[in-house]
């Protein structure tokens, strides 16, 4: 076994141990801050996965988006809703967890037993190594156009579609009507719509003498 | 059947290894209370499924590499499904105040 190979063994066992611990710390922690920056390793180490299997483009595409986008994203999420809160007690929580816990180790034996027993025809074609990123280049531009201009419409769509979603409605009046807007959305003691009415109404009924 | 170490990484350990990713983030989903933490699990299984792709593309694929491109493609789409469901979380819980999931039964039977 030459020194290339067993550095290459090094990495990958040291990568898989770091995706596989951070991977059980994102949905195990208690902490959910602790869990998104256990997912920011977990990201960082599919990245090295990735260069391990040489391909330097999609690992930093993945670096750029994952860590540096979608993890930011989740934290700042984490920050605007980070509210304590004592979750209210369910009845058969620890059954169910144990029953779901058994259908995904059965899942997990389906898939490795697929993996193990299937013999895939190996060894396949040379790998491109350094050149993969010109033939991603022309794959995106010549049989995979289509998907590629509609992932950047789906973009645009889901940019608009957060911003739309997650913007407070801060309308002076009635784009159809002409109407002036009630601006109680705008306002931050405003009474949540969907929260029992019931009860804030009587805690209302109590302070007003 | 000869028991010596292959002097490549075999292309099952990264199947195996995105196999338990994908689980994970199965179970993850199933349990969390929190509703960011299942977010956070579908990105971990979107992660595993990029895994298998990226390993089939470089070992049975080599030249054509359209397990790359793939791989890209649901890069693309786990951006846009993180903006969104944020999105749709931070006006849920505008509504509910709550991050709850056992509480976001509006529509349930």
């Amino acid at each position: 076994m030459s020194i290339a190979s067993t550095a290459q063994f090094i990495c990958f066992a040291a990568l898989s141990i770091t995706l596989v611990v951070g991977a059980l710390g994102v949905v195990l922690l208690p902490n959910i801050v602790y869990s998104a920056f256990l997912l920011g390793g977990v990201f960082l180490s599919v990245a090295g996965l990735y260069l391990l299997l040489n391909a330097s483009f999609v690992a930093a595409a993945q670096v750029l988006v994952y860590v540096g986008a979608v993890n930011v994203l989740i934290l700042f999420a984490i920050m605007l809703v980070n509210k304590k809160e004592n979750l209210a007690a369910i009845p058969g929580l620890a059954l169910r967890r144990v029953l779901s816990g058994a259908v995904c180790a059965g899942l997990f034996a389906l898939l490795l037993r697929v993996d193990l027993t299937t013999s895939w025809a190996l060894p396949g074609p040379e790998p491109l190594g350094d050149e993969a990123t010109l033939r991603i280049g022309e794959h995106l531009f010549s049989d995979y156009l289509l998907p590629f201009e509609l992932a950047s419409v789906l973009l645009l769509m889901s940019m608009i579609g957060a911003i739309v979603l997650a913007r407070r409605d801060v309308l002076v009046s009635d784009v159809i009507t002409g109407e002036p807007v009630d601006q109680g959305l705008i306002e931050k003691e405003r009474i949540p719509l969907l929260l029992d009415r019931s009860a804030l109404e009587s805690s209302l009924l109590e302070k007003t003498p | 059947m000869s028991l010596e170490l292959p002097t490549t990484i075999p292309l099952q350990a990264y199947l195996v290894l995105a196999a338990l990713l994908f689980c994970t983030g199965v179970w993850g989903l199933i349990n969390s209370r929190n509703a960011v933490r299942v977010l956070m699990s579908i990105e971990l299984m979107l992660n595993g499924v990029n895994i298998n792709l990226m390993a089939f593309s470089s070992y049975l694929d080599g030249q054509l590499i359209r397990g790359q491109v793939f791989a890209i493609f649901v890069i693309c789409v786990a951006a846009a499904e993180a903006a969104v469901g944020l999105a749709i979380l931070l006006s849920l819980y505008r509504n509910r105040e709550t991050v709850d999931m056992e509480r976001f039964n509006l529509l349930r039977w």
